[in-house]
């Protein structure tokens, strides 16, 4: 089993989990956050005072699936959260050693 | 037939007769009358606007400044910000109604009133022909209140986000009593020493409250903000304000609500209102272009702060002129205000480092300042004309009538204003400094007045 993590601009949201309905992965969690890498902030001024803001709104996808899917998954979230621009976020693939599904106690893929 | 005649005759002679008789108690009654339907009408009529003006006047206060500065600040200090705006309405109620309109506006000496109308005593819907011959007493009183409401919360955004809400309350109470009630009688009482219309040394024009409300609320703020010293943090962490979209709101009905103020101090539904409420919307308006042309230039970007900023500079402006000069000098007032203010905003201030959290003194100080200086320039009979020779003719007002030296009333008035609000602001801080301890703690500012003074969130999204 393999957890992804993407991190992308809030307004490919929509996109992003149409397309993963579109390949049947049924389950999401969504968390939103803020954060930076390459793309700079932006420059607020409120009655002459000037404010750097670093840290933009993101949304971070979390994803746990079987291994045999992560390419194929990973591929069509990229393409559905890439506006070629800079800021359109990263995607990050760990390990996963167990999944328990609470309400029945299945344990490993099944859980899934 | 001859009897006949006679008897027609006579009934004739006798309704004549007497008819005769009563012609003069009749013509008599009815001009008496209609002498009363006229005054009874107008007394509707005037009436009528007076108590609209009154309303509008506390929804300046609350919810227009309570949202205009609630805005401004931070999440976490939103309510108590607008408590500062909302308690006012309640306490200055209450002490308006014990002594504050008797020290304001019965008779005394040239720097405060007497104790005639102590607890209300005597006023009543009958006029008080001294101020306002057409309305009832009361209706006056009501609407001398609201400013009392409004100008001790306009101090408010020099304090904001560090002041203990007690020793808030003890130093608004002391400085009605010792700033606003005084001032206001040197201005609008019978016998005040600035009073233009009712017998003062010095006549100074302040129409709806330019020295009374706006330089004696900035400079007091200007005290306060350094007296009270920099928020924690300041000019370290960001101090975004948390929701222009409420300035917004506050600011549109600050300028709503500034009809009343303004057009309202005619004390009448007549002409003169006319003219205020034009002149305070030209001013406003021009102000909003003045301000945005200053910042667009200078910083690039013309904000929607800075447009709501420039129209509450403006109205600040026009308030003392808005019942003396025509539209044009309207305008031109507000131009002149919106840039003056921009300036002293967003340069002074960061020149000298105090923290006037929300600019009370930027804009109201300043813009009242020079709003009271340009009446003595633009004031003019021909808007208002109550100021008479003997003769009936009416006096030259303002410079522009050739009335130069008008100019140095206004700064005599404007100099008084500043000093009494600053002296008086600092006693006001140190009693309540000396009694409650001034400032919150800087753990009770980190965790915000909202849950440290008032023990509740504005913004409880998850509940």
């Amino acid at each position: 089993m393999k957890k992804i993590e993407a991190i992308i601009q809030p307004f490919k949201l929509e996109e992003v989990k149409e397309a993963l309905k579109g390949i049947g992965v049924d389950g999401m969690t969504i968390i939103e956050v803020r954060g930076h890498g390459r793309q700079k902030g932006h420059k607020e001024v409120y009655r002459g005072q000037e404010y750097q803001v670093d840290l933009l709104p993101k949304v971070k996808i979390e994803l746990v699936v079987s291994d045999a899917r992560v390419d194929e998954i990973v591929a069509t979230l990229a393409a559905a959260a890439r506006s070629g621009k800079i800021g359109d976020g990263k995607i990050f693939i760990l390990p996963v050693e167990n999944a328990i599904r609470i309400r029945n106690d299945d344990h490993g893929e099944a859980a899934l | 037939m001859f009897r006949k005649i006679l008897l027609g005759a006579s009934a004739l002679a006798l309704s004549t007769g007497l008819a005769l008789a009563q012609a003069p108690a009749s013509v008599d009654q009815k001009l008496e009358a209609l002498d009363a339907a006229v005054k009874s009408a107008q007394t509707s009529g005037d009436n009528a606007w007076m108590l609209v003006s009154c309303a509008l006047v506390l929804l300046m206060t609350g919810p227009g400044l309570a949202l205009f500065y609630g805005g401004l600040v931070r999440s976490k200090n939103v309510l108590g910000t607008m408590m500062h705006s909302f308690i006012l309405m309640a306490l200055a109620t209450v002490l308006w109604a014990v002594v504050g309109y008797s020290l304001a506006f019965s008779e005394g000496n040239a720097f405060v009133g007497g104790f005639k109308y102590l607890f209300l005593h005597g006023v009543g819907v009958d006029p008080n022909p001294d101020y306002a011959a057409t309305i009832p007493q009361l209706t006056f009183m009501a609407f001398q209140l609201m400013f009392a409401i409004i100008t001790p919360a306009l101090i408010s955004g020099a304090y904001a986000e560090r002041i203990k809400f007690s020793a808030m309350l003890v130093y608004t109470t002391l400085w009605l009593l010792i700033v606003y009630f005084p001032m206001a009688h040197m201005v609008w009482g019978k016998g005040g020493l600035l009073n233009a219309f009712l017998g003062g040394k010095i006549p100074c024009f302040d129409f709806a409250g330019g020295t009374v409300v706006h330089i004696t609320s900035g400079i007091s703020a200007l005290v306060a903000a350094i007296y009270l010293k920099p928020r924690e943090g300041y000019q370290v962490e960001p101090m975004r304000p948390h929701s222009l979209v409420l300035s917004f709101i506050g600011a549109c009905l600050l300028w709503f609500g500034w009809f009343g103020f303004n057009a309202g101090s005619a004390l009448g539904a007549g002409g003169l209102a006319t003219s205020a409420f034009v002149a305070t919307h030209f001013g406003a308006a021009a102000a909003a272009v003045g301000w945005l042309l200053a910042e667009w230039f200078r910083s690039g970007k013309p904000s929607v702060l800075g447009g709501i900023s420039g129209c509450v500079a403006g109205l600040v402006a026009i308030t003392p002129a808005s019942g003396f000069v025509d539209p044009m000098s309207a305008l031109i007032i507000g131009f002149i205000a919106g840039v003056f203010c921009y300036f002293m905003v967003v340069v002074v201030k960061n020149k000298f480092g105090y923290d006037d959290s929300l600019d009370a003194f930027g804009v109201h100080g300043a813009g009242g300042t020079l709003g009271a200086l340009l009446t003595g320039v633009f004031a003019t009979n021909a808007v208002n004309n109550a100021l008479k020779d003997p003769s009936g003719k009416a006096l030259p007002l303002g410079l522009v009538d050739g009335n130069g030296g008008q100019i140095l009333n206004q700064a005599i008035g404007v100099a008084i204003a500043l000093v009494l609000g600053a002296v008086g602001s600092y006693i006001c801080l140190k009693i309540a400094d000396l009694t409650c301890g001034l400032r919150a703690t800087p753990d009770q500012e980190v965790e915000g007045l909202d849950l440290s003074m008032h023990g509740e969130e504005g913004y409880n999204l998850e509940a």
